[in-house]
Parts: C-alpha cells; sequence; structure tokens
C-alpha cells in the first residue's frame, strides 16, 4: 500500500516537471521566434503617394511610338497613336508582372514574356493576360504632357 | 506516433543504416575528474559559431556590401529592420565570446597535454580554426564601413605588409589594391561570408570527426590506470543535457550583453579625412599590437615591426605544432616546460591586453 503511495507521488512529481519543462520550452521557442519574424519582415518603406506626374515634352515622343513613364515606383506606357491620340496605361502585364511595350507592327500592346495583346484600348485580346490593362489619365498642356490617375 | 516516428525511422534505417551511425555516435565517454568542467568550453564554441552562421545569415538579408551603401545598409538594419539591432548586437558579441571561448578551450588543452598522441591532428585543426576565427574577426570589421573600421584596416593591413618577402603582395592582395578602399570591401566581404566559412567547416568536420572517432582525452596521469578505474559518463544523454544546459547559460548572456550593451556604428568612413584618436584593433589583437610598439624603429640592420611579426609568425607556427615537439607528453611523461611556455603565454597575452586598453 505504502510503495503503491510513493510511486504515485514519484509520478505526480515527474509529470509536473514535464509540464514545467515543456512550458518553459515553448516560452523560449516564442521568445525566439518572435523577433526572427520580425525581423524577416521586410520594414514597410515610406513611399510619397504620387497623383500625378510629367511625362515630358510632345515633341520628344513620335507618331506610332510609346515611352515608359515613371508612375512613382510603377511604370505607365505612354502611347501616341497615328491618328495623334495620346493614350496611358499601366505597364505591368495582368498575367505574370512583366512590362509591356507597344508594338508598332501589330498595332498592339504586347506583353514579351508570354505572347500576351491588348489592343490600344488597354483590352486582353489574345494570349494568357487576365484583365484589361487599367488606363490612366492624360493631359496636354501646351507642349507638356501629364499623367494622372483616374480617380 | 510513437509507431509512425518508428517507421520513418525504419524506412531511413533500411536505406542508410542509421543503426550503425546512431552506435558510432552513442560510443563516446567523458571521463570525470577534478577538471571536467574545462570539457565544456569546445561545446560552447561550437554553440557561438552556430550562432555565428545564423545571424550572419539575418545580416546578409539586409546587409549590403559596397563603398557607398554599406554603411546605410548597418543603418537600416540598426533603425528600421525591427529587432535588426539585436540581431547585429548579438553577431557582434558572439563573435567576441567566440574567440574568448576558443581561447580557454585551446589553453585547457595545451595545459592538460590533450594534443599528445594520437589527437595531433585535433589539435591542428583546432588552432587552424582560431586563426580563422582571427581572420573573420579582422574582416568583419570592416564591413559596417565606419571610421574605426576603416582606419583599424588601414592599420592591420599596413602591419601584414612588413612580412619579409611577401609582405608587399599579401597587402595588395588583401586590400584589393594600394589603398584601403570599396575593392577591400568587397574582398573582406567575400572571405567573411565565403571563403572564411567553408574553410572553416571542413576543419570543424574534421575537427568533430577525430574527436567522434577517438574520444574524448582524459589527463595524462589516468593513462597508467585500468579502464575500470576510470571515472566516466555517456556523453548522450548525461553530458549532452550538461552541456545544453551550459549553452543555454551562455545564450543569456549573450542576450544580456546585446541588449545593455548594443553594438554601436559611428560614422561613415571617409577616406580623406584624418584618423579619430584612439584607433585600437578589437581586443583580441591587442597583445600582438601592444607588444609592435615596443619595439625600436630599428634593430641592427632590420626594421623594429618587420622582427616583431616574424617573432610572432614563429611563435605561431611553434604553437601550432607543439605535439610534434613535445614527445614527451606522448610518452606518457611529465613536461615542465610546456607548463612554463603556456603560463608565459596566457600571462605575456593578458599583460600585454591590459597595456594595450589603458594605453
Amino acid at each position: 500500500m505504502e510503495k503503491t503511495g510513493l510511486a504515485d507521488k514519484q509520478s505526480d512529481r515527474r509529470t509536473f516537471l514535464k509540464y514545467l519543462l515543456s512550458g518553459w520550452f515553448g516560452g523560449f521557442c516564442l521568445a525566439v521566434l518572435y523577433p526572427l519574424i520580425g525581423y524577416l519582415k521586410p520594414p514597410e518603406q515610406n513611399e510619397v503617394e504620387v497623383t500625378s506626374v510629367s511625362a515630358g515634352k510632345i515633341s520628344e515622343i513620335e507618331k506610332e511610338s510609346s515611352k515608359i513613364i515613371r508612375f512613382g515606383n510603377r511604370p505607365v506606357i505612354l502611347i501616341r497613336t497615328a491618328d495623334d491620340k495620346l493614350l496611358a496605361y499601366d505597364a505591368v502585364c495582368t498575367h505574370l508582372d512583366c512590362t509591356v511595350q507597344y508594338k508598332k507592327e501589330m498595332g498592339v500592346i504586347w506583353c514579351a514574356c508570354h505572347n500576351g495583346k491588348y489592343d490600344l484600348t488597354g483590352r486582353n485580346i489574345s494570349g494568357p493576360p487576365p484583365r484589361p490593362l487599367q488606363p490612366y489619365r492624360v493631359i496636354q498642356k501646351g507642349e507638356e504632357i501629364f499623367i494622372s490617375k483616374i480617380t | 506516433m510513437k509507431s509512425r516516428l518508428q517507421k520513418i525511422y525504419n524506412w531511413i534505417d533500411e536505406r542508410v543504416q542509421l543503426h550503425d551511425l546512431i552506435n558510432f555516435m552513442g560510443k563516446k565517454y567523458v571521463p570525470v575528474h577534478r577538471h571536467s568542467i574545462w570539457y565544456y568550453f569546445g561545446g560552447v564554441t561550437l554553440f557561438l559559431f552556430i550562432i555565428q552562421v545564423f545571424t550572419g545569415i539575418l545580416l546578409l538579408f539586409y546587409y549590403k556590401g559596397s563603398a557607398d551603401l554599406a554603411f546605410e545598409s548597418i543603418q537600416f538594419i540598426m533603425s528600421k529592420v525591427s529587432f535588426g539591432w539585436l540581431i547585429r548586437s548579438i553577431h557582434t558579441w558572439s563573435a567576441n565570446l567566440f574567440i574568448l571561448s576558443a581561447f580557454i578551450h585551446m589553453f585547457s588543452v595545451y595545459f592538460e597535454k590533450a594534443y599528445r598522441k594520437p589527437r595531433e591532428l585535433t589539435w591542428v585543426t583546432g588552432v587552424l580554426m582560431l586563426f580563422l576565427g582571427l581572420g573573420f574577426g579582422f574582416s568583419g570589421y570592416l564591413l559596417p564601413w565606419n571610421e574605426l573600421a576603416f582606419f583599424a584596416t588601414k592599420v592591420g593591413s599596413d602591419i601584414l605588409g612588413d612580412i619579409p618577402f611577401i609582405g608587399e603582395e599579401l597587402k595588395i592582395f588583401m586590400r584589393g589594391g594600394e589603398d584601403v578602399t570599396g575593392a577591400t570591401l568587397s574582398r573582406m566581404f567575400g572571405f567573411h561570408v565565403a571563403l572564411f566559412p567553408a574553410l572553416f567547416s571542413i576543419l570543424l568536420i574534421i575537427h568533430l570527426l577525430l574527436v567522434q572517432r577517438q574520444g574524448i582525452s582524459q589527463p595524462i596521469e589516468f593513462d597508467s590506470n585500468s579502464e575500470n578505474e576510470i571515472n566516466k559518463m555517456p556523453f548522450f544523454p548525461n553530458f549532452f543535457l550538461r552541456d545544453i544546459l551550459f549553452w543555454l547559460l551562455v545564450l543569456n548572456l549573450l542576450a544580456m550583453l546585446a541588449v545593455f550593451f548594443p553594438s554601436e556604428l559611428g560614422r561613415k568612413a571617409d577616406p580623406f579625412a584624418p584618423a579619430p584618436a584612439g584607433i585600437k584593433p578589437e581586443w583580441y589583437f591587442l597583445f600582438m599590437f601592444q607588444t609592435l610598439k615596443y619595439f625600436p624603429a630599428n634593430i641592427w640592420f632590420v626594421e623594429g615591426e618587420m622582427l616583431g611579426i616574424i617573432l610572432f609568425a614563429a611563435a605561431g607556427i611553434l604553437w601550432l605544432m607543439v605535439p610534434f615537439w613535445d614527445t614527451k607528453s606522448s610518452r606518457g611523461q611529465k613536461n615542465r616546460l610546456i607548463n612554463y611556455i603556456g603560463l608565459f603565454a596566457v600571462i605575456f597575452i593578458i599583460v600585454l591586453t591590459i597595456l594595450g586598453w589603458i594605453s
């Protein structure tokens, strides 16, 4: 009788120590993981919110040609068409993030990565792109061209 | 749960005979005697090395190794990245403790004459790792590209130029040109994160395999005792758990040092600004630096510094070769001379480090 009582007491002590040690180990892991995960998360960089940028002078862009403009940290493609219209679209392909270009011969906006095509209204017409390109507003003030977000 | 683990074990065991490996790793005993405490320092050094690898990789995620960006990227780590200051401070402190612990480990092995036959190669790989550790310290010191690091590297590499015959070439090789420039930073970066870790890993694997293969050395007096008279404990789990406990203590110490004494950054290096006062190397180079100061400009026909460097190089080679010229210990005889030389080395290093520190 007495013997089993002692064994019980010992196993109680053992379980208690087990829990204590596991709890401590869990806490230790948390104390290591918390700063580690925080460190691996890239810190947010303050970016200036851009609503409108200058795209240079009209004389700098020929008819039936295009130009990539920096809009904040995004590329925007500015196209001057054959009938002298100015169009601007977000230049990031909606398929897999490549930057698109204007193909004069085909009269389309073309993505070289996977042969995606958009017409000059930004609509995805061929290849893998799932969505149309987002348009930007183009304003011409005299010689100067400005591009702004459509709100 | 247990049967699944058993299944996985069996699956691997069937293919790679895990059993043999576990037998090989498991059969290790640690002698128990009044100097057993020193056995822990090898493990602690290993632990600190592992911390260096981990924190080093983490720092690489944000560090930019070029003269234009290095300082700014460390600034970014210290101020913008969350816990960046902690990771960098741990890396710096762990580097210092690593060298300290490696020194303690080396001297304990030396005074126990644990390098005696058959463990000569373990000693040689160990000393080479310590030299590499000093190389890690020297190359890593420049990476933040701050004023102190810039001039310390100038001085340090200039001293190397005094080595006869090959000095000038060695200096240019290390600097990546005549002067300390962005090219030096690129080289030190390459040494610090690629070349040295690769060499160190090879030496470390050999070192550990030798310890595993030959077992842990016991004091020379035990050699005459029969097997049963020697008190020992199994490495796994008895000594291993004690090892882990010691590592935890070191980790706590490290965390406290990093939190209460975080690394500083100072000012960005400017090659055209005059050197600030109080340029000193890291503490583990201080004794050599201080000794060289005492050498007169010229001794007979030789430049004083050149003579100093030759003497240090000779001492280093003799130290590396201890197991080969101390034949007495290998025969199991007492060799007092070794103790006197070791004692002299310890006192010399401590006294000159202190002198260098206060000057």
